[in-house]
């Protein structure tokens, strides 16, 4: 049976939604599309014209600029190097955990998910955990970027639970054929988890090159900067070139346009994979709306 | 590092404690063996354990016991043993002092806010995105909706500073146009409240309405030919099929979002905060971070951040009780 809409009054009431939301969506969008395009404007332009869409005199300036400057390069690389090694080594810590917490004769289980749990609800505070990485001379330190964050509780019980859905008999079978409960994690549960390492990894690697606050708290040295840090500063400041410094002393680097140029190279790496972001994300919150 | 080692809640790799409840007419001396028998059984189960246990001893527990130092004077020089104790001092100076008002009210004014505007704003979003029937256009916008999700607070804020700009932003010379006047919006107390509601609402409506979609995907086609038969229209189908159908989610993520009220977002307000609105931007989490890295009051800022997480404790403690009461569910 096929549901009819053809009143007058459906039909006004379906305009005015669709109209509705695509406004939603344009705003959304806008603000990118302007970016883009002021990032290829000159400053003259960028000063006298409000909005455009595209710039009268395009320029790849800024961009010639920003890639001259090693520190701009180098915070693309330190962050891209804190993302990977980071995400392995987060999920690895995850996964590690989770599957001997999923073993229902594993003794002192409870108490461990009590206090994972507990963890979750009640925490010491940015300024006792700031000094326990201080005192661990983590200070300075790409690792203090990685390992305060290295097991998000909620991924851990969201994995554990993925683990206890597995039939037992996989274990057991595996057990009584000699395997060790590490061979059965390796050879066994491994290659029957690619989807939930995929989908947490994932949410691991945007949240490690998202982060603004770890490097605000740990790094001070500006030459270990990540690229939050360096969006952050250079979309205050006013002079936005003494942030990114030039080899050439001559050379006199534009100003309002390096703004919108680094939010365009910060903001590429997501849209890149955002068609892989979307599918699993949204996977991730289905699973994590289910009980643990 | 001497945390650790005294952390009440370091657990070795081996428990000693199970509180899972004894199997019926198991007596205790056999439960010890058969433990004693399971640990011997499956070390590698906890040498895989234990980087996990270490993580959550060294990373969790130990600020946790580190927490001590709110009812201290800690100097780094002298550590937490040399330190003097001031038992109660730094939450009287707290209470007592100018801030603390201050901060309470911006707290709770933005929470307010998050409640009223930002909660039911994905609702209504996804209530009007289940209206739309060509699935093309569906798909079209909420891809474009889900984009400022994954994006950072540093990105977000640094279009906001470009898109608000005095004299140059767009937005600032359309309000300009509009409005008159000289707007600043960055610099003005009186927007900084409505900036942070646009960036939440910006960043978080379109993502938000894909748990409220999964829960309309999953109604019944047939209950809307039963209601069209009974002659409903279309907004009689949206109030007796549609809205009843999402309730129990719409009450679930607002216990949710009761037991997180205090969490304003430390990045995006960290980052909009600026000496001119101090005044109306300070929370208790960005409050900590300037009271206790930048100024180095470490003790008083532990002691504000400790009185933020046991009133965040109650709060969630409160909402998974009243997730037990009035659903099927709880939270933990």
């Amino acid at each position: 049976m096929s549901i009819k809409y053809d009143t007058p009054r459906d039909k006004i009431f379906d305009g005015v939604n669709i109209a509705l939301l695509l406004g939603f969506a344009v705003i959304t969008i806008l603000p990118f599309l302007y970016v883009l395009a002021a990032s290829f404007a000159t400053e003259s332009e960028i000063a006298s014209r409000p909005f455009f869409l595209w710039p009268n005199t395009p320029t790849l300036e800024t961009y010639r600029y920003i890639f001259s400057t090693d520190t701009f390069i180098r915070s693309l690389l330190v962050t891209i190097g804190v993302t990977v090694i980071g995400t392995a080594v987060q999920i690895t810590l995850t996964m590690l955990m989770a599957y001997p917490l999923s073993d229902p004769n594993l003794a002192g289980r409870g108490l461990i998910m009590r206090l994972v749990l507990f963890a979750m609800l009640f925490s010491g505070g940015m300024i006792p955990l700031f000094l326990v990485v201080k005192e661990l001379g983590l200070l300075d330190s790409y690792w203090a970027l990685i390992l305060p964050l290295a097991i998000n509780p909620f991924n851990l019980i969201v994995i554990r639970t993925f683990f206890q859905q597995l039939p037992g008999e996989l274990r057991e079978a595996a057990e009584i054929d000699g395997a060790n409960e590490f061979t059965t994690f390796w050879r066994i549960m491994l290659p029957l988890s690619k989807p939930v390492i995929a989908t947490f990894s994932l949410f691991y690697a945007v949240s490690l090159w998202n982060d603004f606050m770890s490097p605000l708290l740990y790094i001070s040295d500006s030459s270990k900067w990540t690229l939050q840090m360096f969006v952050r500063q250079v979309t205050i400041s006013s002079d936005p070139s003494t942030t990114l410094g030039s080899l050439d002393p001559n050379y006199v680097p534009p100003k309002e346009g390096l703004k919108f140029a680094v939010i365009v190279i910060a903001t590429l790496p997501i849209m890149l994979v955002y068609p892989f972001l979307q599918k699993h994300f949204a996977k991730g919150v289905m699973i994590g709306s289910v009980k643990g | 590092m001497v945390m650790t080692n005294d952390s009440p809640g370091a657990v070795g790799p081996v428990p000693l404690e199970v509180k899972e409840p004894p199997a019926p007419g198991v007596s205790s001396t056999r439960r010890k063996r058969s433990l004693l028998k399971r640990l011997r059984r499956s070390p590698m189960l906890y040498l895989m354990l234990l980087p996990g246990v270490v993580y959550f001893a060294v990373f969790k527990y130990a600020p946790m016991y580190g927490i001590t130092i709110a009812f201290q004077d800690y100097l780094p020089f002298l550590g937490m043993q040399g330190s003097p104790w001031v038992g109660w001092d730094h939450f009287e100076r707290l209470f007592s002092g100018p801030d603390f008002g201050r901060l309470l009210s911006n707290t709770l004014i933005l929470a307010f806010l998050n409640v009223v505007l930002a909660f039911p704003a994905p609702i209504i979003v996804a209530l009007m995105l289940n209206e739309l029937r060509k699935q093309v256009l569906k798909k079209f916008i909420q891809t474009a909706i889900y984009i400022p999700h994954f994006l950072s607070w540093a990105i977000v804020s640094g279009l906001t500073y470009l898109l608000f700009a005095l004299d140059i932003g767009p937005i600032t010379v359309l309000f300009n146009d509009l409005f008159g006047g000289r707007v600043n919006f960055l610099a003005d107390p009186d927007w900084f409240r409505p900036l942070i509601m646009v960036q939440t609402l910006w960043k978080g409506t379109g993502w938000g309405t894909i748990i409220y979609l999964a829960a309309l995907a999953g109604v019944d086609k047939q209950q809307y030919e039963a209601a069209m038969i009974d002659g409903a229209g279309r907004f009689q189908q949206l109030r007796h099929v549609t809205i009843p159908a999402i309730i129990p989610t719409v009450i679930i993520m607002l216990i949710l979002n009761i037991g997180n009220f205090l969490d304003t977002g430390f990045e995006q307000i960290y980052m909009l905060t600026n000496s001119l609105n101090r005044d109306v931007a300070d929370v208790f989490d960005t409050y900590v971070y300037f009271m206790g890295i930048t100024n180095g009051a470490y003790s008083y800022s532990t002691a504000i951040g400790l009185f933020k997480s046991l009133v965040g404790l109650v709060l969630i403690l409160g909402a998974n009780w009243l997730a037990k009461k009035f659903t099927e569910s709880s939270l933990f």
